[in-house]
């Protein structure tokens, strides 16, 4: 009977979820049933006119001993329910946001009123993503304006999606089929239209759609138009997101001081992806995709120690596309991640 | 004891001391500074009300095709502004609270009369910016402002907007001021604080949230207009901002202000369901702390807005088990109301109709404030209708109930005459089965995912949206028709009395309505509030027959 009030039921999530609503509206009906009972005993019995002994007088009932007794239960009693339904819902929500060691990256560019995804094998999508059923998919997003919302029911899962900083989340689909995705934060005039799909398929057919679909930003079945990024450099690449990101690199003039052996300007980038880079003034910075962002875009703002600030700004040359394919070829560079 | 005795009136009451137009304007009296902003928010609640029917009527369908979005997304941000900012904030302490402190607390006047007329003067002032940015156009942020959106994207009127709630802002400061010395320094002879009527302390805890909460939202709104203005990067990544930080410092005033909305609710329903259950009320210094316990709790709960929007995973667990935690003062009323009635003498006269819909509607909106405190739950529903759902419970279930009930409890003291008994007790039945039929499928279509804010929606969710609509229009009469019979009973209801429910506080002990100095004397008290026997029997609290007891 539930079902019909509660939406598909898709991923790994979904019946944790609803299954800790479903015991928190247990709780909740514990506590509004009896008090509406008595509610309404009352509001019979001690109706006016209705012949009862009711004065309790001031002077000689509600002694102060009875008060704080019933006080004292309802004070103690919903706290430490409060506190187990807390603490239930904090451990889920650690796993909601712990990322799963293993699994496939999408990138998700999100902007008025439309989403982009985009596979590290260069596949990329508008408004629809395709996924592999039963394999965890983590998401790292960024928006290009202004704050959208990540939001696939089916999956229970939400996360906003933020302009300047990027945002994670994972799932792990149940079950193949179509599902809704919805922008759940307010994005303006065509908000309610910023809508995708998100096309779970069994490993195989995922396989086959990978390897049939056109690679590159840009090509393929997506008009150009629609996608913007690419076209705007008046030339194609294709390839793996990091393929692309190389040829930046190449482009922008990055590999003229970050020698792949040390002993230019900057420093090395090879093997840095989640390590622990030492800064100018002692700190550490554990080394992803917001610390890449922050470098292309601030490079002086978390200098790694020994190098001197001399690394201009490419705010205004990169855009989010790229920066993901450079940070997508800086973490091809090897890593230090735990496989 | 004492049975209800007419006052001797000497001289002209506070409304026809004077007819102009000018000793109105110019007014330092407490009661009539009080029907100034009745009239002023009853225009805005109009006005709000209006924005909401055009929505509802547009989710009829699933297209948006009474509206294009563009004008619906203004719509929301409409109704939003003007309900939260004009009409909620404002409506009890400003209204009910400016008229009945002073008299409560058996004092003459304000502690700052003047100052009092200023802070309507300067709400009428901002609400004009407020009306400028309608009026050019429109502001189509949500009442939250969420930045960049609102401070670099969007070409509405936010800036006229936000100058707006900055200036009505300061007349919220002004009345809290006002409402916090007025309780210290101006309480009659006896009157400790453990005798002051339970609306007196929430009015306190809510005057305290004004005080220290609406500084923080003027600052806000300010640092928004510097950026749109001089693009100096605050909140807009682009210019080096962080656009968190705005909701940060938003819901820190914003989350309080739901408590500057509920909490003068909670003090009215106190009035009504011990008068007419003839009890005192159970647990007084429990129900009289929680109300401070609520502000205080209030200001450390803001982040369960942003469970999903950025801030540290260990932020999100601390604020929702803070949240937890503000609900157990919330419980503690509830539990003390429903045992409040036990062995009273329970009558159903329209202000005990809506103190108990404000008891069966503020539970609701409560307990599905718990499941949205839990943060899985939130991840999934959060800027869903569930949350719309939830917050209209409260604010509109909570707040507006608490309002009309007390407008029609102390209706026979403002103006002397009562209101239609019959109409008055249909309107409450309309008002609550419209109400719940508008919201309660909400819960529904927000667990199923349909966000917030959606000019179109998918059509699978058509079905509530039209059982919503439809409990929109029912509430609508059942909001229209108090409008109609209380401006009518100015006029032709029956005359009052000074004193028709029996009650025992001190605005019963004058006359009604109440002359401009309150009381020819200033009354000696001498018993705790509510000591209510029977319909007949009952104690004000400035009877001076020696019943020795100390109750409270």
């Amino acid at each position: 009977m539930w079902n019909q009030f509660f939406p598909e039921q898709a991923s790994t999530l979904a019946p944790d979820v609803d299954g800790i609503f479903l015991a928190v509206l247990a709780l909740a009906l514990l506590f509004a049933i009896p008090v509406a009972c008595l509610v309404v005993i009352f509001a019979i019995r001690y109706r006016r006119g209705a012949m009862r002994t009711r004065y309790v007088s001031v002077h000689e009932g509600r002694g102060k001993s009875r008060t704080w007794i019933l006080e004292t239960a309802w004070i103690v009693i919903p706290l430490c329910l409060a506190i187990g339904v807390f603490s239930w819902g904090a451990s889920l929500y650690l796993r909601i946001y712990a990322m799963p060691a293993n699994g496939m990256d999408i990138y998700v560019v999100a902007k008025q009123w439309m989403w982009e995804f985009q596979n590290p094998t260069g596949q990329t999508e508008i408004n629809e993503l395709h996924v592999p059923v039963g394999y965890p998919v983590r998401l790292t997003m960024i928006s290009e304006d202004v704050i959208h919302s990540f939001y696939v029911p089916a999956f229970r899962i939400k996360r906003d999606v933020l302009p300047g900083t990027y945002s994670t989340a994972w799932f792990q689909a149940t079950k193949t089929g179509t599902f809704k995705l919805e922008c759940a934060e307010y994005c303006g005039t065509e908000h309610s239209r910023m809508l995708a799909t998100v096309i779970v398929m069994d490993a195989t057919q995922y396989q086959d759609w990978l390897s049939q679909r056109a690679i590159g930003g840009g090509t393929g079945v997506i008009p150009e138009s629609s996608t913007g990024q690419s076209a705007q450099n008046g030339q194609e690449t294709s390839g793996t997101m990091s393929d692309v990101g190389g040829e930046l690199f190449q482009r922008l003039g990055c590999s003229s001081c970050h020698h792949p052996n040390g002993g230019g300007v900057g420093p090395s980038l090879v093997g840095i992806w989640g390590k622990q880079e030492k800064l100018e003034g002692g700190q550490t910075v554990m080394v992803d995709a917001d610390y890449i962002r922050r470098s292309i875009y601030d490079p002086h703002s978390q200098l790694v120690a020994g190098y001197p600030p001399v690394m201009p700004t490419f705010q205004g040359q990169v855009d989010e596309q790229q920066l993901l394919d450079l940070t997508e070829y800086i973490r091809s560079l090897g890593s230090q991640e735990k496989q | 004891m004492s049975t209800i005795a007419p006052v001797l009136r000497l001289g002209n009451d506070y409304i026809n001391d004077n007819y102009s137009a000018k000793s109105w304007l110019l007014t330092t009296d407490h009661k009539r500074i009080g029907l100034l902003y009745l009239v002023t928010i009853s225009f805005f609640f109009v006005i709000g009300g209006a924005a909401a029917t055009v929505m509802r009527l547009e989710l009829a369908t699933p297209q948006a095709d009474l509206v294009i979005p563009e004008t619906y997304n203004k719509l929301f941000t409409m109704h939003g502004t003007i309900m939260v900012f004009f009409f909620l904030i404002p409506s009890i302490p400003a209204t009910l609270g400016n008229f009945l402190i002073p008299l409560m607390v058996g004092a003459r006047d304000m502690a700052f009369p003047r100052l009092n007329l200023a802070s309507w003067y300067i709400f009428v002032f901002g609400s004009l910016f407020a009306i400028i940015a309608l009026v050019a156009g429109g502001v189509d942020t949500g009442w939250t402002f969420y930045t960049p959106y609102s401070s670099t994207y969007t070409t509405t009127h936010v800036l006229a907007m936000a100058v707006g709630i900055v200036i009505a802002g300061f007349s919220s400061i002004f009345t809290g001021i006002n409402i916090i010395i007025t309780v210290h320094k101006m309480r009659a002879p006896g009157l400790t604080w453990f005798r002051l009527p339970l609306f007196v302390w929430s009015m306190y805890a809510t005057s305290m949230i004004l005080v220290l909460g609406t500084p923080v939202l003027a600052i806000t709104l300010l640092l928004v207009a510097i950026e749109s203005v001089f693009r100096v990067g605050i909140f807009d990544p682009r210019l080096g901002g962080d656009p968190i930080l705005f909701q940060h410092l938003f819901w820190f005033y914003s989350h309080p202000a739901v408590y500057i909305m509920i909490l003068p609710g909670m003090g009215v329903v106190s009035e009504l369901i011990t008068c007419f259950s003839r009890n005192s009320p159970f647990g007084y210094r429990f129900i009289a702390i929680s109300s401070i316990a609520i502000a205080v709790f209030g200001f450390l709960v803001w982040g369960h807005h942003m469970f999903v929007s950025g801030q540290s995973v260990y932020d999100g667990m601390i604020f929702s088990l803070l949240s937890f935690v503000v609900a157990i003062p919330s419980a503690v009323k509830v539990f003390s109301w429903t045992a409040t009635l036990y062995k009273g003498s329970i009558s159903w006269e329209t202000p005990m109709l809506y103190a108990m819909g404000f008891v069966a509607l503020f539970t609701i909106g409560g307990l599905t404030g718990l499941m949205l405190a839990t943060l899985p739950i939130d991840v999934h529903v959060t800027d869903t209708y569930f949350v719309v759902a939830h917050f209209h419970y409260i604010m509109v279930g909570g707040t507006i109930m608490a309002y009309l009930g007390g407008l029609h409890f102390w209706w026979p003291k403002i103006t002397g005459r009562m209101y239609p008994e019959g109409l008055g007790k249909a309107a409450a039945i309309i008002v609550f089965i419209g109400f719940n039929l508008t919201f309660f499928p909400q819960f529904i279509l927000g667990y199923e995912g349909m966000p917030r804010r959606y000019a179109e929606y998918d059509p699978s969710f058509q079905v509530l949206n039209v059982l919503s609509t439809a409990g929109a229009s029912i509430l609508a009469v059942g909001l229209i028709i108090p409008l109609f019979y209380f401006l009518w009973s100015t006029r032709f209801g029956k005359i009052a009395g000074d004193n028709p429910w029996g009650a025992t506080g001190l605005e019963w002990q004058t006359s009604s309505p109440p002359p401009t100095h309150n009381f020819d004397h200033i009354p000696v008290v001498n018993h705790a509030p509510y000591e209510y026997e029977t319909v007949r029997r009952f104690t004000p609290q400035t009877t001076t027959t020696v019943e020795e007891h100390e109750h409270g």
